[in-house]
Protein backbone atom coordinates (compact mmCIF):
# COMPACT_ATOMS: atom_id res chain seq x y z
CA UNK A 1 0.00 0.00 0.00
CA UNK A 2 2.76 2.10 1.16
CA UNK A 3 4.14 1.80 -2.20
CA UNK A 4 3.14 4.83 -4.38
CA UNK A 5 4.44 7.28 -1.44
CA UNK A 6 7.87 7.21 -1.17
CA UNK A 7 9.16 6.37 2.15
CA UNK A 8 12.64 5.35 2.32
CA UNK A 9 14.80 7.05 5.15
CA UNK A 10 12.68 9.79 5.75
CA UNK A 11 11.50 8.63 8.94
CA UNK A 12 12.25 11.35 11.36
CA UNK A 13 12.12 14.07 9.09
CA UNK A 14 8.99 15.86 9.54
CA UNK A 15 9.38 18.02 6.52
CA UNK A 16 11.30 15.64 4.58
CA UNK A 17 8.29 14.33 2.08
CA UNK A 18 7.01 10.83 1.97
CA UNK A 19 5.01 11.95 5.98
CA UNK A 20 1.41 10.89 5.40
CA UNK A 21 -0.86 12.57 7.96
CA UNK A 22 -3.00 10.33 9.97
CA UNK A 23 -1.25 7.64 8.19
CA UNK A 24 -3.72 7.72 5.35
CA UNK A 25 -2.11 8.20 2.10
CA UNK A 26 -3.49 11.44 0.23
CA UNK A 27 -5.91 10.38 -1.86
CA UNK A 28 -7.44 8.09 0.89
CA UNK A 29 -7.13 10.97 2.99
CA UNK A 30 -9.33 13.67 0.51
CA UNK A 31 -12.16 10.51 0.42
CA UNK A 32 -12.86 10.45 3.81
CA UNK A 33 -13.17 14.82 4.04
CA UNK A 34 -14.88 14.46 0.71
CA UNK A 35 -17.33 12.25 2.20
CA UNK A 36 -17.79 14.14 5.55
CA UNK A 37 -18.71 17.15 3.05
CA UNK A 38 -21.27 15.09 1.55
CA UNK A 39 -22.45 13.70 4.20
CA UNK A 40 -23.46 16.86 5.42
CA UNK A 41 -25.24 18.01 2.46
CA UNK A 42 -27.04 14.87 2.52
CA UNK A 43 -27.68 16.20 6.32
CA UNK A 44 -29.11 18.93 5.22
CA UNK A 45 -31.41 17.68 3.05
CA UNK A 46 -32.93 15.30 5.37
CA UNK A 47 -32.89 18.55 8.29
CA UNK A 48 -35.13 20.11 5.79
CA UNK A 49 -37.19 17.17 5.51
CA UNK A 50 -37.41 17.06 9.09
CA UNK A 51 -38.34 20.79 9.17
CA UNK A 52 -41.31 20.36 6.77
CA UNK A 53 -42.59 17.13 7.99
CA UNK A 54 -42.74 18.48 11.88
CA UNK A 55 -43.96 21.25 10.13
CA UNK A 56 -46.58 19.13 8.45
CA UNK A 57 -47.44 16.74 11.39
CA UNK A 58 -50.54 16.31 11.62
CA UNK A 59 -51.23 16.31 7.60
CA UNK A 60 -47.90 14.29 6.54
CA UNK A 61 -48.82 10.98 4.46
CA UNK A 62 -48.45 7.53 6.28
CA UNK A 63 -45.37 5.80 4.63
CA UNK A 64 -46.91 2.27 4.36
CA UNK A 65 -49.93 4.07 2.82
CA UNK A 66 -48.21 5.68 0.03
CA UNK A 67 -45.39 2.67 -0.72
CA UNK A 68 -47.11 -0.53 -0.84
CA UNK A 69 -46.18 -2.14 -3.93
CA UNK A 70 -45.00 -4.91 -5.02
CA UNK A 71 -43.53 -5.87 -8.87
CA UNK A 72 -46.01 -8.52 -10.08
CA UNK A 73 -48.23 -8.44 -6.96
CA UNK A 74 -50.61 -5.57 -8.72
CA UNK A 75 -53.15 -4.47 -6.51
CA UNK A 76 -51.80 -6.44 -3.01
CA UNK A 77 -50.79 -4.44 -0.33
CA UNK A 78 -47.75 -4.68 0.53
CA UNK A 79 -46.29 -2.14 2.38
CA UNK A 80 -41.96 -1.73 2.87
CA UNK A 81 -41.34 -5.20 0.99
CA UNK A 82 -40.10 -3.04 -1.79
CA UNK A 83 -38.06 -1.20 -0.27
CA UNK A 84 -36.72 -3.37 2.29
CA UNK A 85 -35.69 -5.47 -0.76
CA UNK A 86 -33.86 -2.31 -2.25
CA UNK A 87 -31.75 -1.99 0.86
CA UNK A 88 -30.88 -5.69 0.57
CA UNK A 89 -29.65 -5.42 -2.49
CA UNK A 90 -27.40 -2.27 -1.56
CA UNK A 91 -26.01 -3.60 1.76
CA UNK A 92 -24.73 -6.88 -0.46
CA UNK A 93 -23.41 -5.01 -3.04
CA UNK A 94 -21.78 -3.16 -0.25
CA UNK A 95 -20.26 -6.60 0.64
CA UNK A 96 -18.99 -7.53 -2.52
CA UNK A 97 -17.37 -4.00 -2.61
CA UNK A 98 -15.57 -4.75 0.79
CA UNK A 99 -14.77 -8.37 -0.33
CA UNK A 100 -12.81 -6.97 -3.33
CA UNK A 101 -11.26 -4.56 -1.12
CA UNK A 102 -10.12 -7.51 1.16
CA UNK A 103 -8.82 -9.32 -1.92
CA UNK A 104 -7.15 -6.44 -3.04
CA UNK A 105 -5.16 -6.51 -0.05
CA UNK A 106 -4.19 -10.11 -1.03
CA UNK A 107 -3.16 -8.68 -4.55
CA UNK A 108 -5.91 -11.30 -5.96
CA UNK A 109 -6.25 -10.03 -9.28
CA UNK A 110 -9.02 -12.02 -10.53
CA UNK A 111 -11.06 -12.00 -6.77
CA UNK A 112 -10.90 -8.36 -7.07
CA UNK A 113 -12.38 -8.29 -10.54
CA UNK A 114 -14.98 -10.46 -9.90
CA UNK A 115 -16.38 -9.04 -7.01
CA UNK A 116 -15.91 -5.25 -8.90
CA UNK A 117 -18.05 -6.55 -10.90
CA UNK A 118 -20.89 -8.38 -9.22
CA UNK A 119 -21.07 -4.76 -6.74
CA UNK A 120 -21.73 -3.05 -10.89
CA UNK A 121 -24.48 -5.39 -11.14
CA UNK A 122 -25.80 -4.76 -7.16
CA UNK A 123 -25.77 -1.19 -8.01
CA UNK A 124 -27.42 -1.13 -11.32
CA UNK A 125 -30.31 -3.55 -10.16
CA UNK A 126 -30.97 -0.87 -7.08
CA UNK A 127 -31.16 2.18 -9.89
CA UNK A 128 -33.43 -0.19 -11.71
CA UNK A 129 -35.51 -0.56 -8.52
CA UNK A 130 -35.41 3.17 -7.58
CA UNK A 131 -36.76 3.76 -11.19
CA UNK A 132 -39.68 1.44 -10.96
CA UNK A 133 -40.13 3.27 -7.53
CA UNK A 134 -40.45 6.36 -8.88
CA UNK A 135 -42.78 5.01 -11.59
CA UNK A 136 -45.47 4.02 -9.42
CA UNK A 137 -44.77 7.06 -7.06
CA UNK A 138 -45.99 9.38 -10.47
CA UNK A 139 -48.75 7.41 -11.44
CA UNK A 140 -50.00 7.29 -8.17
CA UNK A 141 -52.94 4.63 -7.96
CA UNK A 142 -56.26 6.24 -6.01
CA UNK A 143 -56.51 9.63 -7.15
CA UNK A 144 -57.25 12.93 -5.27
CA UNK A 145 -58.64 15.89 -4.59
CA UNK A 146 -57.41 19.19 -4.01
CA UNK A 147 -58.98 22.11 -2.06
CA UNK A 148 -58.83 25.70 -2.58
CA UNK A 149 -56.88 25.60 0.29
CA UNK A 150 -54.42 23.13 -0.69
CA UNK A 151 -55.27 20.47 1.16
CA UNK A 152 -55.69 16.86 -0.30
CA UNK A 153 -58.86 14.89 -0.04
CA UNK A 154 -58.95 11.07 -0.71
CA UNK A 155 -61.75 8.64 -0.95
CA UNK A 156 -63.06 6.24 0.71
CA UNK A 157 -66.15 3.50 1.21
CA UNK A 158 -68.65 3.15 4.01
CA UNK A 159 -66.06 0.95 5.77
CA UNK A 160 -62.64 2.56 5.36
CA UNK A 161 -61.47 1.29 2.48
CA UNK A 162 -59.74 3.96 -0.61
CA UNK A 163 -61.58 3.93 -3.84
CA UNK A 164 -59.98 4.82 -6.76
CA UNK A 165 -61.63 8.17 -8.84
CA UNK A 166 -62.01 5.88 -11.10
CA UNK A 167 -64.17 3.48 -9.52
CA UNK A 168 -67.02 6.27 -9.17
CA UNK A 169 -66.51 9.06 -11.25
CA UNK A 170 -68.70 9.77 -14.16
CA UNK A 171 -67.93 10.88 -17.74
CA UNK A 172 -69.98 14.08 -18.65
CA UNK A 173 -70.55 15.64 -21.89
CA UNK A 174 -67.16 18.30 -21.47
CA UNK A 175 -65.13 19.85 -24.30
CA UNK A 176 -61.93 20.80 -22.17
CA UNK A 177 -58.91 19.80 -24.07
CA UNK A 178 -55.23 20.56 -23.29
CA UNK A 179 -54.26 23.56 -23.87
CA UNK A 180 -50.54 23.05 -26.08
CA UNK A 181 -47.92 25.96 -27.24
CA UNK A 182 -49.66 25.38 -31.15
CA UNK A 183 -53.35 25.37 -30.04
CA UNK A 184 -53.48 29.00 -28.51
CA UNK A 185 -50.27 31.31 -28.24
CA UNK A 186 -47.33 30.00 -28.65
CA UNK A 187 -45.85 31.27 -25.25
CA UNK A 188 -48.47 29.20 -23.02
CA UNK A 189 -49.23 25.74 -22.66
CA UNK A 190 -50.28 23.61 -19.44
CA UNK A 191 -49.42 19.83 -18.34
CA UNK A 192 -51.29 17.14 -19.38
CA UNK A 193 -55.02 17.53 -17.74
CA UNK A 194 -56.35 14.84 -15.04
CA UNK A 195 -58.22 11.74 -16.34
CA UNK A 196 -61.82 13.64 -14.67
CA UNK A 197 -62.69 17.09 -14.27
CA UNK A 198 -63.71 18.36 -10.52
CA UNK A 199 -67.49 18.20 -11.96
CA UNK A 200 -67.18 14.40 -12.74
CA UNK A 201 -65.85 13.93 -9.65
CA UNK A 202 -68.65 16.05 -7.70
CA UNK A 203 -71.32 14.56 -9.83
CA UNK A 204 -70.29 10.60 -9.35
CA UNK A 205 -69.77 11.21 -5.15
CA UNK A 206 -73.36 12.45 -5.60
CA UNK A 207 -74.65 9.53 -7.18
CA UNK A 208 -73.15 6.75 -4.64
CA UNK A 209 -74.19 8.07 -1.31
CA UNK A 210 -72.22 5.57 0.78
CA UNK A 211 -68.57 7.35 -0.30
CA UNK A 212 -67.15 9.40 2.30
CA UNK A 213 -63.98 11.63 2.25
CA UNK A 214 -60.53 11.42 4.09
CA UNK A 215 -58.84 14.21 4.73
CA UNK A 216 -55.59 14.90 5.41
CA UNK A 217 -55.55 15.29 9.14
CA UNK A 218 -53.90 12.55 11.46
CA UNK A 219 -56.78 11.30 13.64
CA UNK A 220 -55.50 11.12 17.05
CA UNK A 221 -57.96 10.63 19.18
CA UNK A 222 -58.11 14.36 21.94
CA UNK A 223 -60.99 15.40 23.49
CA UNK A 224 -61.63 18.48 20.43
CA UNK A 225 -61.62 15.50 17.50
CA UNK A 226 -63.90 13.09 19.87
CA UNK A 227 -66.47 15.96 20.00
CA UNK A 228 -65.97 17.03 16.12
CA UNK A 229 -69.51 16.29 14.87
CA UNK A 230 -68.16 16.24 11.50
CA UNK A 231 -66.23 13.59 11.90
CA UNK A 232 -67.51 10.01 11.16
CA UNK A 233 -68.69 8.51 14.58
CA UNK A 234 -67.49 4.40 13.47
CA UNK A 235 -64.64 4.74 11.31
CA UNK A 236 -62.32 6.93 13.58
CA UNK A 237 -62.16 4.38 15.85
CA UNK A 238 -58.57 3.77 16.02
CA UNK A 239 -56.31 6.03 16.64
CA UNK A 240 -53.06 7.16 14.12
CA UNK A 241 -54.87 7.20 10.63
CA UNK A 242 -56.32 9.64 8.89
CA UNK A 243 -59.57 11.04 9.84
CA UNK A 244 -62.71 9.85 7.74
CA UNK A 245 -65.48 12.40 7.64
CA UNK A 246 -69.20 12.41 7.50
CA UNK A 247 -71.36 12.28 4.12
CA UNK A 248 -72.95 15.79 5.59
CA UNK A 249 -68.81 17.11 6.11
CA UNK A 250 -67.59 15.12 2.95
CA UNK A 251 -70.33 17.01 0.70
CA UNK A 252 -69.56 20.21 2.41
CA UNK A 253 -65.96 19.60 1.66
CA UNK A 254 -66.29 18.30 -1.66
CA UNK A 255 -67.99 21.52 -2.91
CA UNK A 256 -64.37 23.48 -2.04
CA UNK A 257 -62.79 21.31 -4.75
CA UNK A 258 -60.61 23.16 -7.05
CA UNK A 259 -58.46 20.17 -9.04
CA UNK A 260 -58.22 16.42 -9.42
CA UNK A 261 -54.97 15.00 -8.44
CA UNK A 262 -53.60 11.60 -10.61
CA UNK A 263 -50.17 10.96 -9.02
CA UNK A 264 -47.24 13.27 -8.03
CA UNK A 265 -45.03 15.99 -9.75
CA UNK A 266 -43.36 18.70 -8.58
CA UNK A 267 -46.68 20.45 -8.06
CA UNK A 268 -48.94 18.89 -6.08
CA UNK A 269 -49.46 14.76 -5.35
CA UNK A 270 -52.37 12.73 -4.41
CA UNK A 271 -50.54 11.93 -1.06
CA UNK A 272 -50.73 14.76 1.07
CA UNK A 273 -48.66 18.74 1.31
CA UNK A 274 -46.46 19.43 -1.66
CA UNK A 275 -43.69 19.52 -0.32
CA UNK A 276 -43.72 15.42 0.42
CA UNK A 277 -43.01 14.90 -3.16
CA UNK A 278 -40.94 17.50 -3.38
CA UNK A 279 -38.52 16.28 -0.59
CA UNK A 280 -39.05 12.69 -2.00
CA UNK A 281 -38.32 13.45 -5.50
CA UNK A 282 -34.86 15.54 -4.40
CA UNK A 283 -33.60 13.45 -1.62
CA UNK A 284 -34.06 9.68 -3.33
CA UNK A 285 -32.98 11.42 -6.69
CA UNK A 286 -30.01 13.09 -5.09
CA UNK A 287 -28.94 9.63 -3.58
CA UNK A 288 -30.12 7.81 -7.02
CA UNK A 289 -27.58 9.86 -8.75
CA UNK A 290 -24.80 9.44 -6.18
CA UNK A 291 -25.27 5.64 -6.82
CA UNK A 292 -25.45 6.47 -10.89
CA UNK A 293 -21.97 7.95 -10.47
CA UNK A 294 -20.94 5.44 -8.44
CA UNK A 295 -21.31 2.61 -11.08
CA UNK A 296 -19.76 4.42 -13.23
CA UNK A 297 -16.81 4.86 -10.84
CA UNK A 298 -16.39 1.45 -10.11
CA UNK A 299 -17.19 0.50 -14.07
CA UNK A 300 -13.54 2.44 -14.94
CA UNK A 301 -11.89 0.74 -11.39
CA UNK A 302 -13.43 -2.34 -12.98
CA UNK A 303 -11.56 -2.08 -16.23
CA UNK A 304 -8.71 -0.88 -14.68
CA UNK A 305 -8.51 -4.08 -12.30
CA UNK A 306 -8.65 -5.97 -15.49
CA UNK A 307 -6.15 -4.48 -17.46
CA UNK A 308 -3.95 -4.49 -14.31
CA UNK A 309 -3.05 -1.77 -13.62
CA UNK A 310 -3.18 -2.06 -9.81
CA UNK A 311 -1.24 -5.49 -10.35
CA UNK A 312 2.11 -3.39 -11.94
CA UNK A 313 1.45 -0.90 -8.73
CA UNK A 314 1.19 -3.69 -6.12
CA UNK A 315 -1.34 -1.74 -4.39
CA UNK A 316 -5.08 -2.03 -5.20
CA UNK A 317 -5.74 1.16 -3.07
CA UNK A 318 -7.66 2.45 -5.65
CA UNK A 319 -9.85 -0.19 -4.97
CA UNK A 320 -10.29 0.70 -1.47
CA UNK A 321 -11.13 4.42 -2.25
CA UNK A 322 -14.17 3.89 -4.60
CA UNK A 323 -15.39 1.35 -1.73
CA UNK A 324 -15.34 4.33 0.77
CA UNK A 325 -17.47 6.35 -1.56
CA UNK A 326 -19.84 3.14 -2.63
CA UNK A 327 -20.00 2.52 1.33
CA UNK A 328 -20.91 5.65 1.93
CA UNK A 329 -23.83 5.46 -1.15
CA UNK A 330 -25.06 2.31 0.93
CA UNK A 331 -24.97 4.48 4.54
CA UNK A 332 -26.93 7.30 3.06
CA UNK A 333 -29.49 4.98 1.98
CA UNK A 334 -30.01 3.37 5.64
CA UNK A 335 -30.70 6.90 6.42
CA UNK A 336 -33.20 7.29 3.91
CA UNK A 337 -35.19 4.01 4.21
CA UNK A 338 -35.57 4.99 8.19
CA UNK A 339 -36.94 8.69 7.11
CA UNK A 340 -38.42 8.46 4.34
CA UNK A 341 -40.19 4.71 4.78
CA UNK A 342 -40.40 4.05 8.31
CA UNK A 343 -40.56 6.67 11.16
CA UNK B 1 -1.12 -0.31 8.67
CA UNK B 2 -2.08 -3.49 10.31
CA UNK B 3 -5.02 -4.60 8.25
CA UNK B 4 -3.20 -4.48 5.17
CA UNK B 5 -2.81 -7.67 4.75
CA UNK B 6 -5.03 -10.21 6.96
CA UNK B 7 -8.48 -11.08 5.45
CA UNK B 8 -11.93 -10.09 7.02
CA UNK B 9 -14.41 -12.15 5.16
CA UNK B 10 -15.34 -13.78 8.40
CA UNK B 11 -16.12 -10.47 10.36
CA UNK B 12 -17.63 -9.30 6.74
CA UNK B 13 -20.03 -11.65 6.59
CA UNK B 14 -20.89 -11.45 10.12
CA UNK B 15 -21.60 -7.86 9.75
CA UNK B 16 -23.47 -8.44 7.18
CA UNK B 17 -25.50 -10.83 8.77
CA UNK B 18 -26.27 -8.51 11.49
CA UNK B 19 -27.20 -5.64 9.28
CA UNK B 20 -29.63 -7.81 7.15
CA UNK B 21 -31.03 -8.73 10.73
CA UNK B 22 -31.55 -5.60 11.69
CA UNK B 23 -33.08 -4.14 8.33
CA UNK B 24 -35.46 -7.16 8.65
CA UNK B 25 -36.50 -6.50 12.33
CA UNK B 26 -37.05 -2.43 11.52
CA UNK B 27 -39.12 -3.81 8.52
CA UNK B 28 -41.37 -5.76 11.12
CA UNK B 29 -41.77 -3.80 13.51
CA UNK B 30 -42.62 -1.18 10.50
CA UNK B 31 -45.56 -3.51 9.22
CA UNK B 32 -46.92 -4.04 12.03
CA UNK B 33 -46.18 -1.33 14.22
CA UNK B 34 -46.99 -2.41 17.91
CA UNK B 35 -49.44 -0.33 20.14
CA UNK B 36 -47.50 -0.48 23.13
CA UNK B 37 -44.50 1.06 20.70
CA UNK B 38 -46.60 3.56 18.61
CA UNK B 39 -48.68 5.12 21.19
CA UNK B 40 -46.51 5.72 23.85
CA UNK B 41 -44.31 8.84 23.61
CA UNK B 42 -40.87 9.37 24.52
CA UNK B 43 -39.40 12.85 24.70
CA UNK B 44 -42.16 14.15 21.95
CA UNK B 45 -41.80 11.40 19.76
CA UNK B 46 -43.45 7.47 20.06
CA UNK B 47 -41.13 4.77 20.81
CA UNK B 48 -41.14 3.38 17.69
CA UNK B 49 -39.53 6.17 15.88
CA UNK B 50 -36.97 5.91 18.18
CA UNK B 51 -36.18 2.36 17.98
CA UNK B 52 -36.20 2.67 14.42
CA UNK B 53 -33.26 5.45 14.89
CA UNK B 54 -31.63 3.57 17.20
CA UNK B 55 -31.53 1.06 14.98
CA UNK B 56 -30.19 2.74 11.86
CA UNK B 57 -27.31 4.39 14.04
CA UNK B 58 -26.44 0.99 15.03
CA UNK B 59 -26.76 -0.06 11.65
CA UNK B 60 -24.57 3.34 10.27
CA UNK B 61 -21.66 2.10 12.82
CA UNK B 62 -21.29 -1.27 11.50
CA UNK B 63 -21.12 0.20 8.26
CA UNK B 64 -18.57 3.15 9.15
CA UNK B 65 -16.70 1.02 11.42
CA UNK B 66 -16.25 -2.58 9.48
CA UNK B 67 -17.00 -1.97 5.92
CA UNK B 68 -15.57 1.42 5.38
CA UNK B 69 -12.76 0.04 7.75
CA UNK B 70 -12.58 3.29 9.79
CA UNK B 71 -11.79 0.84 13.01
CA UNK B 72 -8.42 0.29 11.09
CA UNK B 73 -7.12 3.89 10.61
CA UNK B 74 -5.68 6.04 13.11
CA UNK B 75 -7.38 7.11 15.79
CA UNK B 76 -6.60 10.74 14.70
CA UNK B 77 -8.24 10.16 11.29
CA UNK B 78 -11.48 8.53 13.07
CA UNK B 79 -12.10 11.30 15.05
CA UNK B 80 -11.19 14.09 12.49
CA UNK B 81 -14.06 12.38 10.25
CA UNK B 82 -16.93 10.84 13.02
CA UNK B 83 -16.21 13.63 15.79
CA UNK B 84 -17.34 17.14 13.19
CA UNK B 85 -20.43 15.08 11.58
CA UNK B 86 -21.74 13.98 15.08
CA UNK B 87 -21.55 16.97 16.44
CA UNK B 88 -22.63 18.93 13.43
CA UNK B 89 -26.09 16.70 12.68
CA UNK B 90 -27.08 16.47 16.21
CA UNK B 91 -26.90 20.38 16.21
CA UNK B 92 -28.72 20.76 13.14
CA UNK B 93 -31.70 18.16 13.22
CA UNK B 94 -32.41 20.04 16.61
CA UNK B 95 -32.51 23.70 15.39
CA UNK B 96 -34.74 22.19 12.31
CA UNK B 97 -36.55 20.26 14.37
CA UNK B 98 -37.48 22.50 17.21
CA UNK B 99 -38.31 25.37 14.48
CA UNK B 100 -40.75 23.15 12.19
CA UNK B 101 -42.55 22.17 15.61
CA UNK B 102 -42.42 26.11 16.54
CA UNK B 103 -44.13 26.83 12.75
CA UNK B 104 -46.58 23.50 13.76
CA UNK B 105 -47.93 25.50 16.69
CA UNK B 106 -48.10 28.65 14.94
CA UNK B 107 -50.39 26.97 12.35
CA UNK B 108 -52.41 25.29 14.67
CA UNK B 109 -53.35 28.31 17.14
CA UNK B 110 -53.27 30.64 14.90
CA UNK B 111 -57.32 32.20 13.63
CA UNK B 112 -55.93 31.89 10.30
CA UNK B 113 -58.14 28.35 8.48
CA UNK B 114 -55.96 26.72 6.79
CA UNK B 115 -58.14 23.39 5.97
CA UNK B 116 -60.64 24.83 3.44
Amino acid sequence: MESTVTTAKNEGKTWGGGNEPMNASYGKLMMWFFIVSDALTFTGFLAAYGLSRFKFMESWPLPDEVFNHFPFMHGVNAPMYYVALMTFILIFSSVTMVLAVDAGHQLKKGKVAIYMFLTIIGGFIFLGSQAWEWKNFIKGEYGAIETNGGSILQFVDNTGQRIKLADFAVVLPEERVQHTADKGVWFSSESSLPTYSVAEVQAGFAAHPEILIRTEVLYEGTDAQKADKTLHPELNSKIKHKSVLTREASEDMLSKAHYVVEGANLKRNEYGPRLFADFFFFITGFHGFHVFTGVLINIIIFFNVILGTYEKRRSYEMVEKVGLYWHFVDLVWVFVFTFFYLV
Amino acid sequence: MAHAHVSNTKRIWNVFILLSVVTIVEVILGIFKPEALHHTKFLAMNLLNWIFILLTIYKAYYIVWAFMHIEGEASSLRSAVVAPLVFLILYIMFIFLLEGDYIYEVFRDSTIKWNF
